[in-house]
């Protein structure tokens, strides 16, 4: 039971159950759509950026538990954030999941997304915990095309 | 090479053989005996592992692709230790014994199929690839804008998408038979849909998402009705129940070795011979000629028409002992084995609070697709992996099928006549476990 509960913490099914920032963003806000072919999740997610900054995010979507709690505990931490900071959480994260480049798990950049790590040990799942990520990449890259125009 | 057919081999001067009688003899020899379940799991070493820290593996994901019995394994390794040579062109006797070797596993492929002649089996990479030829070599040259390839909502991708570019090359346009809330096909809705236009209908023989076995005889006597002929996937019926391409009519069969006990890369698309005789190849090169020249070059006679190049001579081998394998144990006892434990495997998962089966009243062979209410299927595959149970979570190559029941994915149970009541325990044992995890 003891890997049962390293992959699913309790923090994770919780996010889970109750998604935060689970709704569509009005207005200006930037979106972008995030889909792992192979299991059939999707996911949508806004942007509103101001001054630099990540003033609001939101996604809705359907998923598994580890891709769906990723993506809204991923709102948590770049809401607020900069787009510099974003990418730096990106990175760790990454780092975090993948095993591909040795992470300080005690960074304190990463916070509560710790909770991950054991993803790095099922590699078929390391796709739903970075779904969300990759999809906030997308959204920034997407919104800066639209800014030079 | 020098483009001479193999002529130790020629059907035509081949006595026919009694396919259909010696296959009667099996089953009837082994229909007495039940299936002896534990000496069956001794064939297959790959049964014996333990894994993910000790759990004893339950391997119930044998829709995706089979285990291989050592009877397979060996006559593979034999073939390349005491046989190998080319196909159909040494003089010398390493390349006869392979030509007789390879040859003689399509006849074993005839004889599983029920088919008269050797030459109308094409050895192919599998159920893919088979689709591919028919969709290329059949249907592009004859089809014209308007005309109507029909295919059903339980297809898997491979049979969706080599229509879907069929149809793109030539105008035709892809039209798909519903099926019911209860996973079956609407048969009356078949019948509408097979209309002057329709040019082919293609499905499945079982349902890969669904296990739903269509009652394929009823819908090749409704499409022939119709002048419409029938190609039949046949990935997941192989692999359990025997098959006899002329008692069910259809004019195409294609099936997987892989999923049959056999090896990967290997599988076989029967063709009714006047059809094949009318097609033209779909690849060129060495052995699929008669002559060649630059300025004419003639093809190859069935079946080697269509195998270009050096075929997968230890996989037809593979193949061959596969067939020979599931023969041996008979299929009155495989099915009757099969059946009940579907049957008892379908209560014990139904029993878990919060899981709903697909298709459960449909007549089913071998799988469980299943959702878990609140719980994606992925969990559930990563929670009963962690018990070494083997299943499949996703949308099983069948996409459409998965939004026709408004489900992102399912997990999915597939068994075999190795698999055991124990394995299914581990799998509720599971599944209990999902729901611990999920809190419900």
């Amino acid at each position: 039971m003891s890997e049962l509960q390293d992959l699913y913490q309790q923090v994770i099914l919780d996010h889970n159950q109750r998604p935060r920032n689970f709704h569509a963003l009005e207005g200006h806000a930037v979106r972008a759509e995030g889909h792992n072919p192979l299991c059939g999740d999707r996911l949508t997610l806004w942007v509103d950026r101001e001054g630099g900054r990540l003033a609001d995010v939101g996604f809705v979507g359907t998923g598994c538990a580890i891709s769906k709690a990723s993506a809204s505990m991923m709102t948590e931490a770049v809401k607020g954030k900069s787009e510099t900071e974003a990418q730096t959480l990106f990175d760790l994260f990454h780092g975090l999941v993948t095993g591909e480049q040795p992470v300080d798990a005690d960074d304190p950049r990463l916070g509560k997304l710790v909770v991950f790590a054991g993803v790095r040990d099922y590699p078929v799942r390391v796709k739903c915990a970075t779904l969300a990520w990759h999809t906030l990449r997308a959204a920034l890259a997407g919104a800066q095309t639209v800014s030079t125009e | 090479m020098n483009g001479q057919p193999d002529v130790t081999r020629d059907p035509a001067a081949a006595p026919a053989a009694p396919p259909i009688d010696a296959r009667l003899t099996v089953r009837t020899a082994a229909a007495a005996a039940e299936l002896d379940v534990p000496a069956v799991r001794e064939d297959f070493p790959i049964l014996r592992q333990t894994v993910r820290d000790g759990k004893p593996l339950a391997y119930l994901d044998n829709a995706a692709t089979a285990q291989k019995p050592r009877a397979v394994i060996d006559a593979i390794s034999r073939y390349y230790t005491q046989t190998n040579a080319n196909v159909h062109r040494g003089l010398h006797e390493l390349s006869e014994r392979a030509t007789a070797a390879y040859e003689g596993a399509r006849a074993t492929v005839r004889r599983t199929l029920g088919a008269a002649e050797d030459r109308e089996i094409l050895f192919v990479r599998g159920t893919t690839e088979g689709i591919n030829l028919v969709a290329q070599a059949w249907a592009r040259p004859r089809l014209k804008p308007g005309d109507e390839i029909l295919i059903t909502a339980m297809e898997h991708h491979s049979d969706i998408v080599p229509w879907q570019i069929v149809c793109g090359q030539t105008g035709a346009e892809l039209r798909v038979v519903p099926i019911t809330d209860g996973g079956e096909l609407d048969l009356a809705a078949l019948d509408r849909l097979l209309g002057p236009k329709t040019r082919l209908l293609a499905l499945a023989h079982v349902s890969n998402a669904l296990g739903t076995l269509n009652p394929v005889k009823r819908i090749v006597e409704l499409a022939h009705a119709k002048k419409v002929p029938v190609l039949l996937d046949g990935a997941q019926a192989v692999p359990h129940l025997p098959v006899d391409v002329r008692a069910i009519g259809c004019d195409f069969y294609a099936f997987s070795g892989h999923k049959a006990y056999g090896p990967t890369g290997i599988g076989a698309l029967y063709g009714r011979a006047e059809l094949l005789e009318a097609m033209d190849p779909w690849q060129g090169g060495g052995d699929m000629i008669a002559s060649v020249s630059f300025e004419k070059t003639t093809w190859n006679r069935l079946p080697w028409k269509f195998e270009a190049g050096t075929p997968d001579i230890a996989g037809a081998v593979g193949l061959a002992a596969a067939l020979d394998y599931v023969a041996s144990l008979g299929w009155a006892p495989i099915e009757a084995y099969e059946t009940a434990l579907l049957a008892e495997a379908t209560e014990m998962v139904a029993a878990v609070p919060g899981v709903r089966i697909l298709a459960r009243e449909a007549p089913r062979v071998s799988v469980i697709s299943f959702t878990m209410e609140g719980v994606h299927p992925h969990d559930i595959g990563t929670i009963v992996d962690l018990q070494g149970v083997a299943i499949r979570a996703g949308h099983h190559c069948a996409q459409p099928l998965m939004d026709r029941f408004g489900v992102p994915a399912t997990a999915r149970a597939s068994l075999s006549f190795y698999n055991t009541r124990e394995e299914i325990e581990a799998l509720v044992q599971g599944l209990h476990q999902v729901n611990e995890v999920f809190g419900r």
